[in-house]
């Protein structure tokens, strides 16, 4: 039985657009799940719909979130909280504004664990020591000391990776973890939460628009054009034939350095008239049903 | 003039060093202690190239670029461009020159004002150069990059990241320029906008006989775009050579570790 | 000391004069005060401030130290102290709340223009070729103005507020023209015989600060073309 079920999720603009058309999709305990699109896709709102956290100005209007059998939009909202802080934990895009500057790094990972699910300052604090040293910062005491603005980006990245992992959870969501990093720390950043996942056993919902990405790290991948699931597939069948035609033109657009010719090939007009067309289809679809 | 650079140079580098102030480091009384980020560059741009400038964070990159189009003053060296010593020229002798080096920002949050419309942002820095017949002007710029003339009326919130920074590429080109730099111009944008504004970019070089220089961290979009790569490591230069040549044999330890860096879009290629 | 009645409809004070002409004269000083004193504070902060701001340097330095300075002054024991040197008189009043008041701008829109200043777009007009004060005019302005205007207003609903503090204790116009204030304090000694004479014009004076911070509001969403 997957872990995380999304059943027919639909959510939209306060009496505006829609912003997720039905979406459906399973992660099983321990796996990767990609999502990919272009910007204002709506992979991120997937994440934020799982996680609680949906902006004010959004709502859910149809659908069913199942974490571990039980459906999220059907509880109580203390209820909901208590499950997702229990069970799931996000990866943010933005280091710098994650992390509150205000505050050393050791509370901002020990604070959650104490507060909210119960645990001992002595065992928080352990806890976080040998979370740093997993995702190998070289001085985890003088990191948890230290302000959020006394570390570079990459370690900032990493103590974020840390905390998700604090409360041992069996989902995480990680919204483009590493768009805002150097290619090479983007390397050393993903092979950490890949081997961390894989140590920890935990489910993974990775949202990112680089399909080089998506191919090292994730078994299964879903893709979004304007807030609908065009394609849902295993990461291997995905690479060797897509079987959308938009999800070609994506891997058209990807560059791809060992063949100069390929790659860089913006998505054709004829793809998008299809794809649009394909919305334009569910949305009648909607308003007649 | 003999030992000069040749003419068909536009830029000429030579040894070139900049510092800036470590405002972190500021003692309260007294100013801020300097740090150096280029250390001695030296390199030239030929009339028509382009050339793409890599390297990680920390690397000078962007400093380089700032330094080129002198937002930045060097501390250190010379920059010649086509000809013109421009490295410690005062403002008012550089404006003149400053139409014929313009740049594109790699932010299009914060590169164009907000509270303008797109066509002022256009026709702001064509005004400054005494230009005419501004509108046609704006709306060729606005057809070469490929937005409908009706957007001059709009603010840039208006529009999607990939849209703003083809405006942001029609300000520059408006001025007719003879050189460009694109700061990281598709870093934040996602692979279809980005194939869009490279596509646009390769042909307005071809279009217009533009010099261009692109700054990246990612070598991919490098090799499509650039016929020659210089390749920048805490503010040295580690490669300068035929982006062709880079690729078939990197030279510099760094080199390789930004090649092994890039995830290929292929699972069964394992990533070391 | 009457009540409401027909010709007199906020009633009368000690003297028997009408409640209502007096707080419609009154209002005269004190939207008067507001409009000058807080244009006036408006133009000399924000300048000053966006000056400090964008141009930073000896300028900077220049302009943050004489707004330390000048903040350490207590505002009170200040403005009774220029209105004892300069005369009671509605211009004194107003170069008062200008002197003191123009750091609260000039502190606020300094953080502002700074924070505009490290935006690309003004990096973008250096590229193009404009000069300083150019870029500080045409590029900096238009995003401060929204904050300014906010301001504004603020400042106006608190001039109207120190005027009438000044003429409670008497320290404002010199004539026998009504004022806000100086009601309040004649119809605080019989405010349970008749608590008109104190309460219609304390209701306007609150009425007067509200609408100009509404004012404020409203006018900075209209024409700011990001809100729209």
């Amino acid at each position: 039985m997957s872990f995380l079920s999304i059943r027919n999720l639909s959510v939209r603009l306060k009496k505006g657009p829609p912003l997720l058309r039905r979406v459906s999709l399973e992660v099983a305990a321990g796996e990767v799940r990609g999502l990919v699109g272009e910007s204002g896709a709506g992979k991120s709102m997937i994440g934020k719909a799982v996680l609680g956290i949906l902006p004010p100005s959004v709502e859910v209007t149809e659908g069913e979130i199942l974490l571990d059998g039980v459906d999220l939009l059907r509880l109580p909202i203390a209820e909901r909280r208590r499950r997702i802080g229990a069970s799931a934990a996000l990866i943010p895009q933005d280091p710098l504004t994650a992390l509150n500057p205000s505050h050393r790094i050791g509370p901002q990972i020990t604070d959650r664990l104490v507060d909210i699910l119960g645990w001992t300052r002595a065992d928080a604090e352990a806890r976080a020591r040998a979370l740093l040293a997993e995702v190998q910062i070289p001085d985890p005491d003088r990191v948890l000391r230290s302000y959020p603005h006394e570390l570079s980006g990459g370690m900032r990245q990493r103590v974020l990776i840390a905390s998700a992992f604090a409360a041992e959870p069996k989902l995480i969501v990680a919204d483009e973890p590493t768009t805002a990093l150097d290619v090479t720390v983007q390397k050393q950043i993903l092979k950490l939460i890949a081997g961390m996942q894989a140590r920890h056993g935990t489910a993974l919902l990775f949202v990112t628009h680089d399909l080089g990405v998506v191919s090292k790290v994730c078994q299964k991948l879903s893709v979004l054009y304007a807030g609908m699931v065009v394609e849902d597939t295993s990461v291997a069948d995905f690479f060797a034939a897509p079987r959308h035609p938009y999800s070609a033109a994506l891997l058209a657009a990807t560059p791809k350095y060992t063949d100069p010719s390929a790659g860089l090939q913006p998505v054709p007009d004829t793809v998008i008239a299809t794809v649009q067309a394909e919305v334009a289809a569910f949305d009648r679809g909607t308003a007649r049903g | 003039m003999t030992g000069g650079p040749r003419v068909a140079d536009l830029y000429s580098v030579q040894d070139l060093h900049l510092s800036l102030a470590d405002m972190t480091a500021k003692p309260l009384m007294g100013a801020a202690p300097l740090i150096d980020i280029l250390h001695g560059l030296t390199f030239t741009i030929p009339k028509g190239a382009v050339v793409g400038i890599v390297g990680g964070s920390g690397s000078g990159k962007s400093t380089l670029g700032r330094a080129l189009v002198r937002l930045l003053e060097p501390s250190g060296g010379r920059i010649l461009f086509d000809g013109t010593d421009i490295t410690h020229l005062p403002e008012a002798a550089l404006r003149p020159l400053r139409r014929r080096f313009q740049m594109i920002f790699q932010d299009p949050m914060s590169s164009l004002n907000p509270r303008h419309r797109v066509g002022t942002i256009i026709a702001e820095p064509l005004r400054l150069h005494g230009f005419d017949s501004l509108p046609d002007r704006v709306a060729r710029a606005l057809d070469q990059v490929g937005l409908p003339r009706a957007f001059a009326a709009r603010y840039p919130h208006e529009l999607s990241g990939g849209q703003r920074q083809r405006v942001g590429i029609a300000r520059a080109i408006a001025l007719e320029p003879d050189f460009i730099l694109a700061d990281e111009i598709v870093s934040g944008l996602d692979v279809s906008s980005q194939a869009q504004v490279l596509n646009l970019l390769e042909q307005l070089v071809r279009d217009l006989g533009l010099t261009l220089a692109f700054i990246s961290h990612d070598l991919s979009v490098i090799r499509r775009l650039c016929q020659r790569t210089i390749v920048l490591y805490r503010g040295k230069i580690v490669e300068d050579r035929p982006t062709a040549d880079l690729f078939a044999d990197p030279r510099a330890a760094y080199t390789r570790e930004l090649l092994d860096a890039i995830p290929l879009p292929d699972p069964a290629q394992p990533w070391v | 000391m009457q009540g409401t009645e027909p010709g007199y409809w906020l009633g009368t004070d000690s003297l028997g004069r009408d409640v209502l002409s007096r707080i419609l004269h009154g209002a005269r000083v004190a939207l008067a005060v507001a409009l000058v004193a807080g244009t006036i504070t408006c133009l000399v902060g924000a300048t000053l401030g966006l000056m400090a701001g964008f141009l930073r340097g000896w300028v900077d330095m220049v302009i943050s130290r004489l707004i330390d300075i000048w903040m350490a002054f207590p505002p009170v024991l200040f403005s009774i102290l220029l209105i004892a040197v300069l005369g009671p008189g509605l211009w004194s009043i107003i170069i008062a709340i200008v002197v003191i008041d123009w750091t609260r701008f000039a502190r606020v829109i300094r953080a502002e223009a700074m924070a505009q200043g490290a935006m690309d777009y003004v990096a973008s007009a250096r590229v193009a070729g404009r000069g300083r004060i150019g870029t500080m005019l045409r590029e900096i302005l238009p995003n401060v103005l929204p904050t300014i205007v906010v301001l504004l207003t603020l400042e106006m609903g608190i001039a109207v507020i120190v005027e009438a503090i000044l003429s409670f204790v008497n320290l404002s116009i010199s004539t026998d023209d009504p004022t806000w204030g100086g009601m309040i304090a004649e119809g605080r000694t019989s405010v349970h015989q008749a608590w008109w004479v104190l309460v219609f014009p304390l209701i306007t004076l609150f009425l007067t600060v509200l609408s100009f911070s509404q004012l404020g509001e409203g006018l900075k969403d209209r024409f700011d073309p990001v809100l729209r």
